[in-house]
């Protein structure tokens, strides 16, 4: 079968039904922990303190829930009206925005102390129309600059994806370099065809925070 | 659920408008208290990101009076306000209603907790 993003929008594949077993299948549980851990030691996020974090994508809430026990708060955006409908009815902590990243975003300057984003980054290469504006440079213009703006510095925002090729790469970086971040990707597992994932990881001035403690 | 904590850090996003488009406006709403865990170093570090006027505002807007005018330094923030301040940004609950960007008027209608942030192609 086809990658999910060939078939149709995220707010039109993730429906009622695929909400529903997307998130209640335990496979998918189990990566999407996976992948959300490796997200957060990327951060590299100061111990023991309580920040307040970004998820980009973060339909039904299962990686919000890991930042709710690891003692952070957290906002969520997310095309998929069914996925937030799923995140509501598990009464996850955090605040849900129905939102189009490709749009970009209105948070204020250094609103968040880090983002993370667990298998979204790959929807912004599509077009839904031919209009200029739906281009995917200039959707992936609009979500890079706005949230390096609202990222505090320094801090850091962390990407699972799935690339086809490597220009979609070359794209992707080029623009976030544009948009002022520095970092660049990480391939764990790059031998294996099953378990290799791809994370971006950028970064807002240093990336290094400064822990208080 | 949108509470004031995510409010205050919301500005209007459609192209074009960048001035006195914060903070959005809320309209007919319908709240809900819930309560949340109290942690107090939290606070502290997130207050240096609020607009405190904003915030008193709109906690007034929301009929809510209990905030001081003006914000202690974080380090010197006691118990009584952060307990306030707990409340006003992590315990009230925005269900129903909408936000208004008090300069192009551009209206989020909020349903069921969430905000719909969706914008028209002409507002790209
Ligand atoms: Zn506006």
């Amino acid at each position: 079968m086809s990658r999910p993003e060939a078939q149709a929008p995220a707010e039109i594949y993730y429906g009622d039904s695929e909400a529903q077993k997307y998130t209640s299948n335990t496979r998918n549980q189990r990566i999407q922990a996976e992948m959300t851990n490796r997200a957060i030691e990327l951060l590299a996020l100061p111990p023991d303190e309580s920040l307040f974090l970004l998820d980009i994508g973060c339909g039904s809430g299962l990686s919000g829930e890991i930042l709710d026990e690891l003692g952070h708060v957290w906002a969520g955006v997310d095309i998929a009206p069914s996925m937030l409908q799923v995140a509501l009815e598990r009464e996850v902590d955090g605040d849900l925005f129905l939102q189009d990243i490709s749009q970009g975003f209105g948070f204020r300057p250094g609103s968040f102390d880090g983002a993370i984003s667990i298998s979204v980054l790959q929807w912004l290469l599509t077009s839904p129309t031919s209009h200029p504006t739906n281009s995917p440079p200039a959707r992936l213009s609009r979500f890079f600059t706005t949230l390096y703006a609202a990222l505090r510095n320094p801090s850091r925002a962390v990407f699972q994806f799935y690339p086809e090729t490597d220009d979609q790469i070359t794209l992707i970086t080029s623009v976030a370099r544009k948009a002022g971040f520095g970092g660049g990707i990480v391939v764990d597992y790059p031998n294996s065809k099953k378990a290799r994932k791809v994370f971006l990881c950028l970064m807002v001035g240093s990336g290094k925070y400064a822990s208080n403690t | 659920m949108v509470r004031l904590i995510t409010h205050n850090l919301l500005a209007c996003h459609v192209r074009g408008c960048t001035s006195n488009n914060f903070p959005l406006v809320f309209k007919d709403v319908q709240l809900q208290l819930k309560e949340a865990e109290y942690n107090p170093d939290f606070l502290r570090g997130f207050m240096p990101k609020l607009e405190w006027k904003a915030l008193v505002d709109t906690a007034k807007s929301l009929n809510n009076q209990s905030l001081p005018d003006q914000a202690p330094e974080p380090q010197a923030a006691n118990e009584e306000f952060l307990k306030i301040l707990h409340h006003v940004l992590l315990e009230i609950h925005v269900e129903e209603g909408a936000m208004l960007c008090p300069n192009c008027s551009h209206v989020y209608p909020i349903s069921n907790g969430i905000p719909n942030m969706l914008l028209q192609e002409h507002e790209l």
